[in-house]
């Protein structure tokens, strides 16, 4: 590996990009130094993705040139970028669930004898890996067993089968819990030791604070500011970002009505769930803390009727309901805004009218569907929300993870609920879209409606909730009220007595 | 309402956003739909037609044309349900079966009744009910039973040919009542009966998949069953309709086959149905992955069929050769959606 240190190691010349005509990258000029950890912040659609797919060898520029150690590269896929070391986790992993692990360490690149694979050799290298990355993985673990942080340690032992000069990681710390992402810390402290450059997309400003020694920031296609992250401060970073200064993210608390919206009693699932209870008000914003795996987004999806349930009762506005499937709790007024808006939440193959009117077609039929209404629909929440996107007709796939996620508030909006459940509605979705995101849910409260949200990010949750109940292993382990809220007691209740680990907090 | 003046506020402030805020327009919608990639069956069909034209003389007689929208009207109406079925994500290989038994069962009740268009009425909803009953036999065996289609309709195929035999006696079934067969090789303003039908449930299948929710419903089941359940909608019970579709549509084609012939064949009615229908809808721009498609592409996809058969025909392609031509365009249409698909 590379031992020298913070020369340049890749340059960027005035790269640009477009997408059936619409330019993505404006003519990027970077340097890359050996051995530093590079942070890349930028709103959704900025183009972060994209400039690191083409230096991935994922997508190709359309103009401008690659240069690694002063010479010249054409990196026409992920092959040629492995083999000039340079390799990618992507956001999505690329690991075969029913293969185990050094299986997918070593696939497409396996070690033979002769013609037949050595998979003892295989195994070896895989553990010496697993070593090194300091987990207790086992090589012969089916990947489908595996929780996400371990699939994203198998994905980074992959990277590093070759000799890798530098790993670009795509919002790594999004599906992680505070331990997990400490461990990752530690570890990309150890690779940046080796020589290993880090290429680093995140939208969190305290972590990309911590971690990096250089910080780029992209804005709309363009490069707005590469610099050492140390003379920065978060607010600087925001304003950089967005191109304006950022005011308050979150809004005043609205008053609570003492009308009880919601009422759930004795929900219970199988080993997951148990005897859950809780009521939500009118204009209240309920959250929901925990760690990943705790039994939230079970307990949603129970009472949306999505999951069955061995016992609960259900009173919305003082009123048994029976919910056996969506369908009714939709027409109870409930919405479900799930955490998994590409698996479970939009069809990406649909346009936009086509997908906000999804739940509610209904409304739009008269006889036959009224297109017309849909795209008259669709026109507006997208004014109101800002939705960015070329044009309504867009197939969803080719909007940004922000504007994807204000399609999906949309598509539930448009039902018309008076109780709205939104598991983890800023994930992976930039500062400025989080405000919009978090001022409306702000509007809803004062319209009336009852809010309950999951979230796995402490400062959304406290700096949104009335009222904040912790679960853990299935059970409510604590309530928080007001000025009670705080994030070290939400971190106890969650983790439990014995486990002390408050938060993540600096490694380096 | 306060989030629009946040939001009315943000907007004014970030320059980017009210730069690009999206704007409905006709204009791009209408480019959109007429964008080569929706095209290319109609491109090829109309290609076909000048090379058909151009290599044999008697391609363009009226006689020779209605005679292949005759051909192609059976295997295309199974064709318009199995649109359906595809597009949600299903595939059923039982259909050629399934028409040999319904026309065996409609001469059968045909031949108990009697005479008179009375006993032909009551046959031929005989044959949509039951073409809609085995549609949903398929359908409750892969919804309720959770086997696949692919695998559940290789059994049922093969279940629906052997009653058929046993039940005809393996012997060539012939209708008695002397009006039966006007249903098939009547004309109405020109046209075979078998075409205007075609053409006519091709209209309520268009109408169906694009304008009525059961349509939209269909398209979200196929691409996504998980975002359509979280969408408060039953999938097992689209999926399953789209069985009843299917089997209604063979139920349909039973009675132009057999009325044609006032008779049917129980060894060979119907025979490899299942390829020319689903091939039809490949070539017709549907996704065997389900999710997107038109009936209008099925329509194009089953008359290009119809007009290499009898171009080669014409032509003096000797028949064994015919199959292989087939197969080239089915390769060819998949090969090109593919390369949309890039």
């Amino acid at each position: 590996m590379n031992k020298t240190l913070n020369e340049p190691i890749l340059r960027l010349e005035n790269i640009r990009k477009s997408f059936s005509g619409v330019q993505v990258l404006h003519g990027i000029d970077v340097t890359i130094n050996s051995g530093e950890v590079l942070g890349i912040l930028g709103e959704n659609g900025a183009g972060k993705s994209t400039l690191l797919k083409v230096i991935s060898g994922l997508h190709q520029a359309t103009s401008g040139s690659v240069y690694l150690d002063q010479k010249q590269i054409h990196i026409k896929n992920p092959a040629v970028a492995k083999k000039y070391g340079i390799a990618m986790i992507p956001q999505e992993f690329n690991l075969v669930s029913t293969l185990n692990v050094f299986e997918n360490v070593f696939l497409g690149q396996e070690l033979k004898q002769g013609r037949f694979l050595d998979k003892n050799k295989m195994r070896e290298r895989t553990q010496a890996l697993l070593n090194q990355l300091e987990t207790h993985l086992d090589p012969d673990a089916l990947i489908e067993t595996l929780s996400v942080a371990e699939k994203q340690m198998v994905e980074i032992a992959k990277a590093l089968v070759h000799d890798v000069r530098i790993l670009i990681m795509d919002e790594p710390t999004t599906v992680l819990t505070n331990q997990e992402v400490a461990v990752l810390f530690r570890l990309i402290d150890k690779l940046k030791a080796q020589g290993v450059t880090i290429v680093f997309i995140s939208h969190k400003l305290k972590e990309v604070k911590l971690l990096c020694d250089r910080l780029m920031i992209l804005r709309d296609g363009h490069l707005v500011s590469i610099e050492p992250v140390a003379g920065l401060n978060e607010q600087e970073m925001a304003s950089k970002m967005v191109g304006r200064e950022l005011n308050q993210i979150f809004p005043e608390h609205s008053q609570a009505s003492t009308e009880i919206a919601l009422q759930v009693e004795q929900l219970s699932i199988n080993n997951l769930l148990h005897n859950i209870e809780f009521k939500v008000h009118r204009g209240e914003i309920l959250g929901f803390a925990g760690l990943i795996g705790s039994g939230r987004t079970e307990m949603a999806e129970a009472i949306m009727g999505l999951r069955k349930k061995n016992s609960g009762k259900v009173k919305i506005f003082n009123q048994d309901v029976i919910i056996h499937a969506a369908k009714d709790a939709v027409q109870h007024g409930l919405a479900y805004l799930s955490e998994d808006r590409q698996g479970s939440g939009l069809i990406m193959n649909f346009n936009l009218p086509e997908n906000i009117s999804l739940i509610s077609l209904k409304k739009y039929i008269k006889g036959f569907i009224q297109h017309k209404k849909t795209t008259e629909s669709a026109a507006r929440y997208s004014e109101q929300f800002a939705i960015k996107a070329p044009s309504l007709d867009s197939e969803l796939q080719y909007l940004s993870g922000g504007n994807q996620q204000k399609v999906y508030l949309a598509k539930w909006m448009d039902t018309d609920p008076e109780i709205l459940i939104l598991d983890e509605p800023t994930r992976g979705v930039d500062i400025n879209t989080k405000k919009d995101i978090y001022h409306f849910i702000h509007s809803l409260t004062e319209q009336g409606k009852a809010v309950i949200i999951i979230s796995s990010e402490m400062e959304e949750l406290i700096g949104l909730s009335h009222r904040i109940l912790v679960i853990r292993e299935g059970k409510i382990a604590g309530e928080l009220i007001g000025k009670e809220i705080e994030e070290q007691k939400i971190m106890f209740l969650a983790a439990g007595v014995n486990d002390k680990t408050p938060r993540m907090e600096p490694i380096l | 309402m306060s989030e629009t003046t946040e939001l009315g506020q943000n907007k004014m402030t970030n320059k980017i956003v009210s730069e690009t805020a999206i704007q409905p327009s006709v204009l791009s919608r209408w480019i959109k739909s007429i964008s080569l990639t929706s095209m290319a069956p109609l491109i090829a069909l109309i290609v076909l037609l000048i090379l058909s034209a151009m290599v044999s003389d008697h391609f363009l007689i009226p006689r020779n044309l209605t005679n292949v929208l005759r051909q192609v009207s059976y295997t295309g109406i199974i064709a318009l349900g199995m649109t359906f079925l595809i597009i949600a994500g299903g595939i059923d290989l039982s259909v050629g079966s399934m028409l040999a038994l319904v026309g065996v069962l409609v001469i059968m009740i045909l031949n108990h009744l009697g005479d008179g268009w009375m006993a032909v009425m009551i046959a031929i909803s005989a044959a949509m009910a039951l073409g809609a009953f085995f549609g949903a036999i398929n359908g409750w065996l892969t919804t309720k039973g959770k086997i696949t289609a692919f695998v559940a309709t290789l059994a049922t195929m093969s279940i629906f040919r052997s009653f058929t035999l046993y039940i005809s006696d393996a012997g060539e079934m012939v209708s008695r009542n002397n009006l039966y067969s006007d249903v098939g090789t009547g004309y109405f303003l020109g046209l075979p009966v078998p075409v205007w039908v075609f053409l006519i449930l091709a209209i309520i299948g268009h109408i169906l998949l694009r304008h009525t929710a059961y349509g939209r419903h269909l398209c979200a089941v196929g691409s996504n069953p998980k975002v359509a359940s979280y969408s408060a909608i039953n999938v097992s019970k689209v999926y399953f309709l789209s069985f009843i579709i299917l089997g209604f549509t063979v139920g349909i084609s039973a009675v132009m086959l057999s009325s044609r012939l006032n008779s049917i064949s129980p060894g060979d009615a119907g025979l490899f149905y299942e390829l020319d229908a689903i091939a039809a809808v490949v070539i017709g721009g549907t996704a065997l992955s389900g999710g997107k498609g038109t009936i209008w592409g099925t329509v194009i996809g089953a008359i290009i069929l119809g007009i290499i058969n009898n171009m080669l025909n014409l032509s003096g392609v000797s028949p064994y050769l015919q199959g292989a031509v087939k197969g080239f365009v089915i390769l060819i249409a998949v090969l090109m959606q593919y390369k949309r698909a890039q």
